[in-house]
């Protein structure tokens, strides 16, 4: 052993505060959240902002009857634009329909701002317009309009998309990551991390059996289905960004419950395992695109797993955990050896593993 | 999912846990020297299984964590060169170095870049001639060879913009100066499955011998681990000391015989500094004087003196196992993933990100009551 005094052996000191913007910022986990509480909420904040939702909800003045506008907006920077089961343009499109979705409107129209790169090939921005057209008919929305700026070559990635997007909550619909109690069930419509998944095969040209294919999809038909069928339903989210842990963990803040996760119990593809294993990392912070998470009262869960399983979106549904009034901010989950541990939110870029 | 789910099903491992318990009559400390290993004990919580008696220190055996910050601080250095690009696992990025880490110089401009092997970089080098690709080539014996084979093909091609930062460590001398430390508590090791894979378990053999203690070469799955600390359980149990080899399916005694002769081409022994611990005599690799050309301290020299490690952080007592992370008065406060104090708490390797990652609700509630 080297002469050192073991009591004495320690680490260097911290790191000062960020000055610049990391890519960590952008993670969708603590970097995320903090950039808004520390950076935006001070200057930016209000009632509406606060909240903390995927939409703002209002009630405007001359607005008939009780419903409310919902109201959202969302930015794509996704590389490669083009990708195994979608593109930036039908992603844009699903992004923006989903923040709707989640708190229970209807989705009726959309703005699109495009960020094109001077060099961008035409033929490439007409396959994404076209895909747009398409997305928008599935989902029942209108674009109604748009903008479109050019960068220099070099000063952007090809396409930036940002969508803006309005709908209707209909009377009485209240879903809120606010409203979360214990004992209620945490659902879930299908497999994650597909999308994550998908877009890191293509980018790091791993090969697996078969093609990985994104999840995006529009989530509006689904949530109506779900919510025509009068279940008492809290909360909805799609796990975007941060995957399943960032959803999860934004919920149990905002309701101040914990929440209680089985991990058999969350459908996974084998294909999406096995990279997360290959690569080091947790599919529960892995993006999906075309995903819904559905916080459920106990009585009406099995009933609404039933119903989100008769949806084509929904097939692989399945029950993943629940809302406990221990310990409050937390989110949990149960190994399959029946042990417990924390699951923590994502603190910055998830990074691969050395070995 | 073949090939893990039998390594993973709970009836097996409570069937293990059952023996280890039987098996133990009185408390034994063992420590798992690999990160992977101790990543897979939080995960599933196996400390939490066994029996009380049966105690797990964590190892030193995640690179992230021992690679020095004169080191770091060299890697920085050389990633914010306005023609270099430099290239690394993911983890390192995010390693303190004396005043900032990896990710800051990239967001401040530096051409920094995550690959998954080391032959990318070669790719990289090859459509880049005016510019020089540095490759941080960190870890044990497991990621030596692919590391190897890098500078190997580099020089086989040619390539004069590709230069590697060493900072390559071995396991035996580790574990040798681990047992020598007066401070030394453990009885008995799992060995790193994947280290042994590349290097065999011959040189174990005397170090089991030296010291009177057990060894068993452990794989990474939680019925793996199990099973690893039932033989090693047993061998305490029953007063044996040598080599056993629980990763059979993976580990022969001998190696990979490819992988080792290619690491002797290429790299040689040298003493190298541990973070946490010092230096250590013969305990890591360096580039030979043949493949000298490839080698970024070379090319690049750079006098940074030895940086004093001294603050809040514990990391060298958590990297030699005298302390576990919920013990140091800045876990989950002051030191967090997202701004760690110490590269324990950096890799999810590291013990200290292992605890915090997976920390057990039992340890947190035990924590807020002290």
């Amino acid at each position: 052993m080297p002469d050192v005094d073991l009591q004495a052996l320690t680490c260097p000191a911290p790191r000062t505060e960020h000055a610049q913007v990391l890519l960590g910022h952008g993670s969708g986990g603590r970097m995320t959240a903090d950039l808004i509480r520390r950076t935006f909420l001070p200057h930016l904040g209000n009632e509406f902002l606060a909240a903390l939702e995927d939409q703002a909800t209002l009630r405007l003045d001359g607005f008939s009857g009780s419903q409310r506008l919902a109201f959202t907006t969302d930015s794509f920077v996704v590389r490669p634009i083009f990708f195994p089961g979608g593109d930036i343009g039908r992603l844009a499109v699903h992004g923006t329909v989903n923040d709707l979705a989640v708190g229970g409107a209807r989705p009726l129209f959309l703005a699109a701002a495009f960020i094109l790169e001077e060099g961008l090939r035409l033929a490439d921005l007409e396959r994404i317009a076209a895909s747009m057209r398409a997305a928008c008919d599935e989902a029942g929305v209108c674009l109604v309009t748009a903008d479109t700026k050019v960068v220099d070559r070099g000063k952007g990635d090809q396409i930036f998309i940002t969508t803006t997007g309005i709908g209707l909550v209909p009377e009485g619909c209240r879903l809120s990551i606010h409203a979360a109690r214990p004992g209620d069930r945490i659902l879930v419509s299908g497999t994650i991390g597909d999308h994550g998944i998908a877009i890191l095969s293509v980018r790091e040209g791993l090969e697996f059996e078969t093609v990985l294919e994104s999840d995006s999809a529009p989530l509006c038909g689904l949530v109506q289905t779900l919510l025509a069928a009068g279940l008492a339903i809290r909360a909805m989210r799609d796990p975007t960004r941060g995957g399943l842990s960032s959803a999860l963990h934004e919920l149990a803040e905002a309701s101040r419950v914990g929440v209680k996760l089985s991990e058999p119990a969350i459908p996974l593809r084998s294909e999406v395992r096995a990279a997360c294993e290959m690569l080091g990392l947790d599919p529960l912070y892995v993006a999906s695109e075309g995903r819904l998470i559905a916080v459920v009262a106990q009585p009406d869960a099995e009933r609404a797993l039933t119903v989100m399983q008769s949806h084509p979106l929904g097939r692989n549904a399945a029950i993943i955990g629940e809302v406990v009034d221990q310990h409050p901010c937390l989110v949990t989950i149960r190994s399959p050896l029946s042990t417990e541990r924390i699951v923590p939110m994502l603190a910055g870029e998830q990074l691969p593993r050395i070995c | 999912m073949r090939f893990l789910d039998e390594y993973r099903d709970p009836a097996a491992a409570e069937q293990l846990r059952q023996l280890i318990a039987r098996t133990a009559t009185r408390p034994w400390t063992l420590m798992e020297i690999c990160g992977g290993q101790s990543h897979t004990i939080i995960k599933y919580g196996l400390d939490e299984l066994l029996p009380r008696q049966i105690s797990l220190v964590h190892g030193p055996g995640c690179p992230v964590c021992v690679t020095p910050v004169e080191q770091i601080d060299k890697a920085i250095r050389l990633a914010s060169r306005p023609d270099t690009i430099f290239c690394s696992f993911g983890d390192m990025l995010r390693v303190p170095g004396t005043t900032r880490d990896l990710l800051s110089v990239k967001a401040a401009g530096g051409d920094v870049r995550v690959v998954y092997s080391p032959l990318d970089c070669l790719k990289i080098a090859a459509e880049n001639p005016q510019r020089t690709i540095v490759f941080f080539a960190v870890g044990f014996e497991t990621t030596a060879p692919a590391n190897a084979m890098a500078v190997w093909q580099a020089k086989r091609r040619r390539l004069t913009n590709f230069a590697v930062l060493v900072s390559h460590v071995l396991v035996p001398p580790a574990m040798s100066a681990l047992l020598s430390s007066p401070a030394r508590r453990i009885q008995g090791f799992l060995a790193a499955g994947h280290v042994c894979a590349v290097m065999g378990y011959e040189e174990y053999e005397p170090l089991a011998e030296r010291f009177r203690v057990p060894i068993v070469v452990t794989g990474f799955e939680p019925l793996d681990l199990l099973e690893g600390i039932f033989r090693c359980v047993t061998m305490l149990e029953e007063g044996r000391i040598g080599v056993e080899n629980q990763y059979a399916r993976v580990v022969s005694r001998e190696g990979n015989r490819q992988a080792r002769e290619l690491l002797s081409e290429v790299f040689e022994i040298t003493d190298r500094k541990w973070r946490g611990i010092g230096v250590i005599p013969q305990s890591g690799f360096r580039l030979r004087p043949t493949y000298a050309d490839f080698d970024a301290e070379l090319r690049f020299p750079d006098s940074a003196a030895d940086v004093p490690e001294s603050s809040l952080c514990i990391s060298g007592q958590i990297l030699q196992g005298l302390k576990k992370p919920p013990e140091c008065p800045a876990f989950r406060t002051l030191c967090t993933p997202q701004s760690p104090l110490g590269a324990t708490m950096v890799s999810s390797e590291g013990a200290c990100a292992a605890y915090y990652q997976y920390g057990r609700l039992q340890a947190r509630e035990e924590l807020s009551r002290a």
